[in-house]
C-alpha cells in the first residue's frame, strides 16, 4: 500500500517538474527609463535575472544596473557576446553595463556559465 | 560569504567524518556522541556552506529556471532530512554524504575560479602594456603629462627605453622599437622620420619627437584589445548544442533521480535508505557545469594566445570555419609581395613617358601609381598638369594633356589602342621576368612602356611550404597580367594562378572556388574587402586597410604569410580543444548518470553520493584544465624554411 502512494506521489511529482520547467510561463519585461536622454534599469540577479527581458529605446544610450544578490558562482559574470562584454558581478554591489544602442535588434546576455539567459530589445 | 570560505568550513566540519569513515571498518571507531555528533556537524554545514544552494535553487526555481545549485541543494537536502528521520526512528542514516558533497563542489567551484582567472587574464595584459604617461609639447616645453590628457596634435618626446604612448608618426629624430607586444615580431624595427609609430612598443636607443595622431579608443591596442574581448566573448556555434541541452537538461535528471528511487524502492523492493542514495547520486553526478565551461574557456584560451602572436581571431565562428578549409586564396599585392612595386625599366622616351605617366598618376591611388611618382621624383622629372581625369575600371586611367588624349593603363587597354610590334616583343620580355607592364599612350597610339616590379615577401615561400604540408591548395587571385601572375606564383610556389580579375569579380572567384571545398582568403586592400566577407575564413594582413581588417576573421598583425599557416594551427588546437572539453563534460554525465543509477549494480559497480560530488568537481575541473593547458600546447610557430 506504502509503495503504491510512493509511486503515486513519485509519478505525480514528475509530472509537476514538467509542467513547471518546461510549460509556457510569462517572462519578466521591463522598459527602462528615459532621464535626461539616457535610460538606465536596475536588473536583480538571484536565481536568473528580473526582468529577464529589457526593452531599450535606439540611439539612446543606455545603462543597465546589475545586482547580484546570489551567492551562486554560476552567476558571478554577465557575458554580452554581441558586444564583447564580460563584467564580473561582485555580490551585492551595482554593477553598471553600457550598451550600445545604436543598432536595433535582440541581443542575448548569459551568466559566465551559459546557463542562465536574458535579452536587451532595441526598438 | 566567498566560496573560499565555505569551502574551508565545510572541510573542517566534515574531516571527523571523513576520519570515522576511513577508520570504522578496521578499529570499529566511532565519533563521541555517534549520530547526534554527525547531526550537528552536518547541519552546521548546511546551514552555512549549502544555504548559498539552496536561496539560489528557490530563487530560480520561482523564476522557472534550474540550474546546477538546484540538483545540489535538492540532493543534498534529500540525504540531510532523511538522515534526520532515520535517527530519530533508528535507521541508518548518511549525513556524512550530505556534508562531503558540499565539500566536493565547493572545492571544484574553488579551483575552477581560480582557472577561470587564469583563463582570462590575456586581456588584462594586454591593457597594461599601456604607457601611464608621455612627454607632450605644451607652450613650448615638454611635460609629463597622464595617457587620458593627450589629444590627437600632441607632440610626444620619446627618449630611450621610454613607451611610445600612442600611434602617431615621426617628425623629428630616428630610433629602433620595440614593437613585439602589439605584432608578436620580435625583430627591433627601426623607424625614422615620417615612419608610423604604435602606442605601447618601447623606444629603444634613440630619442624622437613623434606627433600623435591616434589616441584613447582610437589606438591600435585599444582595438586589438575591443577584438579580443569580442572574440573571447563569442559563441562558437557548437556552443548551441549546450545550450539546448542546459535548458532541459537539470529538470530531466530531476526526473531521473525520481524514477530511479521508483524502480528501486517500488519494483525492485530495496529499503528506503538505499533507494534514496541512488537518487542523490544521480543528481549529484548530473551537474552540467563543464559542459557549460568546455567552449568559452577554451575560445578564452585560445584567442588569447591568438593575440599574443600578432593573430587575432575574431570569433568563435571563425574558429569553427577553418577545420573545414581546403584551399587558401591569396591576394598577389602587399599579401605575397612586399606591397611597394619599383619602376625597373622605361621602355621609349624616358622623360616624355614619365612625365606623362606622373600627370595622370597624380590622382591616381594605386599602388603602380606610387611606383611612378616616387621614380619621377627620383629622376627630377615635372609631371605635365592633366585636366578631364577619368578612371577606366580595371584598366588604367585618362585624361587630356597639352590637349591630346593621354592614357596608362595595363594590356587590357591594348584592345582599344595601337601598339608597335617593336613594343610588344618587348612587353612579353617583361612579363616574362615578372614585371608588370604599364602602357602610356598618346592619341590612342602607346608611346612608350614602364616595367613595374612588386617582389615577393621572403617569407611568402615558407608560407606557401608550410601549407602544402597541411594538405592544402594554394591560388593566387589578382588583377595583374597573367604572365606577371604566373612567374611570381613560380617563385613562392603556388599551385593555381587566376589572374586578369577585375575588383568586382574577386568575390565571384571565391564563389566558385567554394564549389570545391571551403575556402581561405588572405587579403589587404579595400577592393580585398567583398571576398574577405565571400570566404568561409578571410584573413586580413595588419598592414591593410581599415576595411579590410574589418571584413576579415582572421587579422595578422605582423604581415608575415608564414602566420597564415600558425593561425590555421591554433584555430584547429582550440576547437579540437573544445570538442575534447565537451566530450568529457558529455562522458561524465553519459557514463555517470546510469552508474549512479544502480544500472550495473549487478556488477558491483555503484557510485555513492560523495563519490558522485568528487567526480563532479572533477569534470569541471579537468575541463578547465584542459583549457589552460591549451595555452602551453605547440603550436609550430613558423615551420623550417623550405
Amino acid at each position: 500500500m506504502t509503495k503504491i502512494i510512493v509511486l503515486i506521489v513519485g509519478i505525480a511529482l514528475i509530472g509537476f517538474i514538467i509542467w513547471w520547467f518546461f510549460g509556457k510561463h510569462e517572462i519578466a519585461t521591463g522598459t527602462a527609463k528615459v532621464t535626461n536622454n539616457h535610460q538606465d534599469i536596475d536588473i536583480e540577479v538571484k536565481g536568473g535575472y528580473s526582468p529577464e527581458e529589457v526593452v531599450l529605446e535606439h540611439g539612446v544610450p543606455a545603462t543597465l544596473h546589475f545586482t547580484r544578490k546570489d551567492a551562486s558562482s554560476c552567476l558571478d559574470h554577465v557575458v554580452f557576446s554581441d558586444f564583447g562584454i564580460n563584467q564580473a558581478l561582485p555580490q551585492d554591489k551595482q554593477v553598471a553595463v553600457n550598451i550600445d544602442t545604436s543598432k536595433p535588434g535582440e541581443y542575448t546576455w548569459a551568466c559566465g556559465m551559459d546557463m542562465f539567459h536574458g535579452k536587451v530589445i532595441i526598438k | 560569504m566567498k566560496i573560499a570560505t565555505r569551502f574551508w568550513v565545510s572541510l573542517v566540519l566534515s574531516l571527523p567524518m571523513l576520519i570515522e569513515m576511513i577508520l570504522m571498518p578496521f578499529t570499529n571507531f566511532m565519533l563521541p556522541g555517534g549520530h547526534w555528533t554527525m547531526f550537528v556537524l552536518t547541519t552546521l554545514v548546511m546551514l552555512i556552506s549549502a544555504r548559498p544552494f539552496v536561496t539560489s535553487a528557490w530563487a530560480s526555481f520561482q523564476k522557472h529556471h534550474s540550474n546546477m545549485d538546484t540538483l545540489v541543494a535538492i540532493g543534498t537536502a534529500t540525504a540531510y532530512i532523511y538522515s534526520i528521520y532515520a535517527m530519530l526512528t533508528g535507521k541508518a542514516v548518511f549525513f556524512e554524504s550530505a556534508a562531503f558533497v558540499i565539500t566536493f563542489v565547493l572545492l571544484g567551484q574553488v579551483l575552477e575560479e581560480k582557472m577561470r582567472d587564469n583563463a582570462s587574464d590575456a586581456i588584462e595584459k594586454l591593457v597594461n602594456l599601456q604607457a601611464k604617461e608621455a612627454e607632450v609639447q605644451r607652450d613650448g616645453q615638454f611635460v609629463k603629462i597622464p595617457l587620458a590628457e593627450i589629444v590627437a596634435g600632441d607632440l610626444i618626446r620619446v627618449k630611450p627605453g621610454q613607451k611610445v604612448a600612442v600611434d602617431g608618426t615621426i617628425v623629428e629624430g630616428t630610433s629602433t622599437i620595440d614593437e613585439s607586444m602589439v605584432t608578436g615580431e620580435s625583430m627591433p624595427v627601426s623607424k625614422a622620420k615620417g615612419d608610423n609609430v604604435i602606442g605601447s612598443t618601447i623606444n629603444s636607443n634613440g630619442t624622437f619627437i613623434f606627433k600623435a595622431e591616434k589616441v584613447g579608443d582610437d589606438t591600435m591596442l585599444a582595438q586589438i584589445v575591443e577584438l579580443v574581448k569580442k572574440a573571447q566573448n563569442s559563441h562558437a556555434p557548437i556552443q548551441n548544442l549546450t545550450d539546448k541541452v542546459s535548458d532541459i537538461f537539470v529538470p530531466v535528471v530531476l526526473i531521473i533521480a525520481i524514477a530511479t528511487f521508483l524502480v528501486w524502492y517500488v519494483i525492485l523492493g530495496a529499503n528506503v535508505a538505499d533507494a534514496l542514495i541512488f537518487a542523490v547520486s544521480v543528481m549529484v553526478i548530473a551537474c552540467p557545469c563543464a559542459l557549460g565551461l568546455a567552449t568559452p574557456t577554451a575560445l578564452m584560451v585560445g584567442t588569447g594566445r591568438g593575440a599574443k602572436m600578432g593573430i587575432l581571431i575574431k570569433n568563435g565562428e571563425v574558429l569553427e570555419a577553418v577545420n573545414d578549409v581546403k584551399t587558401v586564396v591569396f591576394d598577389k599585392t602587399g599579401t605575397i609581395t612586399v606591397g611597394k612595386p619599383e619602376v625597373t625599366d622605361v621602355i621609349g622616351d624616358t622623360k616624355q613617358i614619365i612625365a606623362v605617366a606622373a600627370g595622370l598618376e597624380e590622382s591616381s591611388e594605386h599602388p603602380l601609381a606610387t611606383a611612378i611618382l616616387t621614380y619621377a621624383k627620383a629622376q627630377a622629372i615635372t609631371a605635365k598638369p592633366v585636366q578631364d581625369f577619368q578612371a577606366i575600371e580595371g584598366k588604367g586611367v585618362q585624361a587630356q594633356v597639352e590637349g591630346q588624349k593621354a592614357f596608362v593603363g595595363n594590356d587590357k587597354l591594348l584592345a582599344d589602342v595601337q601598339i608597335s610590334a617593336d613594343l610588344k616583343a618587348q612587353m612579353q620580355t617583361l612579363q616574362n621576368e615578372a614585371k608588370t607592364v604599364v602602357f602610356v599612350g598618346l592619341n590612342n597610339q602607346v608611346i612608350g612602356l614602364i616595367a613595374i616590379q612588386d617582389a615577393p615577401k621572403a617569407t611568402s615561400k615558407a608560407a606557401m611550404a608550410a601549407l602544402h604540408a597541411r594538405g592544402l591548395k594554394t591560388v593566387m587571385l589578382t588583377g595583374d597580367n597573367q604572365r606577371v601572375a604566373e612567374s611570381i606564383a613560380k617563385q613562392v610556389g603556388i599551385d593555381e594562378v587566376i589572374a586578369d580579375v577585375l575588383p568586382a569579380d574577386k568575390a565571384d572567384h571565391i564563389k566558385h572556388l567554394q564549389h570545391s571545398g571551403s575556402v581561405a582568403f588572405v587579403g589587404d586592400g579595400i577592393n580585398d574587402a567583398p571576398a574577405l566577407t565571400t570566404a568561409n575564413v578571410g584573413i586580413a594582413m595588419g598592414s591593410g586597410t581599415d576595411i579590410a581588417i574589418d571584413s576579415g576573421g582572421i587579422v595578422l598583425i605582423k604581415n608575415d604569410l608564414r602566420d597564415v599557416d600558425t593561425a590555421l594551427a591554433l584555430s584547429k588546437k582550440t576547437f579540437n580543444r573544445i570538442k575534447l572539453n565537451l566530450f568529457w563534460a558529455f562522458i561524465y554525465n553519459v557514463l555517470g548518470i546510469p552508474v549512479a543509477a544502480g544500472l550495473f549494480y549487478g556488477l558491483g559497480l555503484t557510485l555513492s553520493p560523495e563519490i558522485a560530488g568528487l567526480a563532479m568537481a572533477f569534470s569541471s575541473l579537468s575541463v578547465v584544465t584542459s583549457s589552460v593547458l591549451l595555452g602551453k600546447t605547440k603550436i609550430s610557430a613558423h615551420p623550417a624554411t623550405v
